[in-house]
């Protein structure tokens, strides 16, 4: 099985919510979610944010339904880290 | 507790909520003073029926409230779609299906509400001791004279309530807004009176 363990977004969004309510009501979608939110660039209405997400299994649509609740908009996923959790079990067993 | 946290968000995301602190002080204090001006007026010009008494006052009650409701709901509704359409320009996107969009459709309907809540609450306040006289329930001072207590009771509670939002003297500024009333009071008897 497949899973997302690392998402890094860049993210448009309005000031308000201001960027700890952000960071907050991602880091709601899961548990164990663990949310670095970087402000990259700021402007009269809007900023530029990188966020940086990491948990065991990231569930995408959710973090982005919660990105598009709040008035962002995502415009790159910048970076991924995936990881096959089988493979890595198979591979601890045969050490 | 989800709603009352939603609606706490998009009072937060509008910074709405001075707004409606201010409301609540503005039409409050509309409604005990109007409410205040017209016992003042019957018992200057010697009335006796409560039931005329009250009638009136609530008609004016229902009055402050109606206007409330609708004043607040027709500026803040267009003041939330301004604002939404110059973020929605901002952000290159749509943003009725956001928070964004529920704050420019329900934000307005709450302010006008608490804007037309206010002053009527006040209002009827004021005249319960009119129709607990009316219902028979007797009262240690004549029904008007309570109206009139309890009205200048208010108005110094929403100047304490003013003081506490300014961070200043309660005391000061209870009696600042005690005065205005009382000035009123003066006003209408040296006016009215003669």
């Amino acid at each position: 099985m497949v899973y997302v363990k690392r998402i890094v977004l860049d993210v448009l969004k309005p000031h308000q919510p201001n960027t700890l309510e952000f960071s907050q009501r991602i880091a709601g979608v899961g548990i164990d979610y663990r949310v670095h939110l970087i402000v990259l660039e700021v402007d009269e209405n809007t900023e530029t944010v990188q966020i940086e997400i990491t948990a065991n299994t990231i569930d995408f649509a959710a973090v982005q339904a919660v990105i598009k609740d709040l008035g962002g908009s995502l415009h790159s996923i910048d970076e991924v880290e995936v990881c096959n959790e089988a493979e890595i079990q198979n591979e601890v067993e045969a050490d | 507790m989800f709603m009352l946290r939603r609606i706490k968000f998009l009072l937060d995301i509008t910074h709405n909520r001075d707004i409606m602190r201010r409301y609540v002080v503005v039409n409050g204090f509309d409604g005990a003073l109007t409410m205040l001006g017209l016992i003042i007026g019957f018992i200057v010009s010697e009335a006796d029926d409560l039931s005329v008494i009250i009638s009136v006052c609530l008609g004016a009650a229902i009055a402050l409230g109606m206007s409330g409701l609708s004043s607040a709901y027709i500026s803040e509704s267009a003041e939330r779609k301004h604002a939404l359409g110059k973020l929605e320009q901002a952000m290159i996107s749509d943003l009725r299906e956001s928070a964004h969009g529920d704050a420019s459709r329900w934000v307005p309907l709450l302010t006008a509400l608490v804007n037309g809540l206010s002053p009527l609450l006040i209002s009827l306040l004021i005249l319960s001791p009119i129709a607990l006289s009316i219902a028979g329930v007797p009262l240690p001072f004549s029904p008007l004279y309570s109206a009139i207590v309890i009205a200048l009771l208010l108005i110094f509670l929403l100047g304490v309530f003013l003081g506490s939002i300014a961070q200043i003297s309660w005391l000061r500024s209870g009696l600042q807004t005690l005065f205005v009333a009382i000035v009123t009071v003066i006003l209408i008897y040296l006016i009215a009176g003669s």
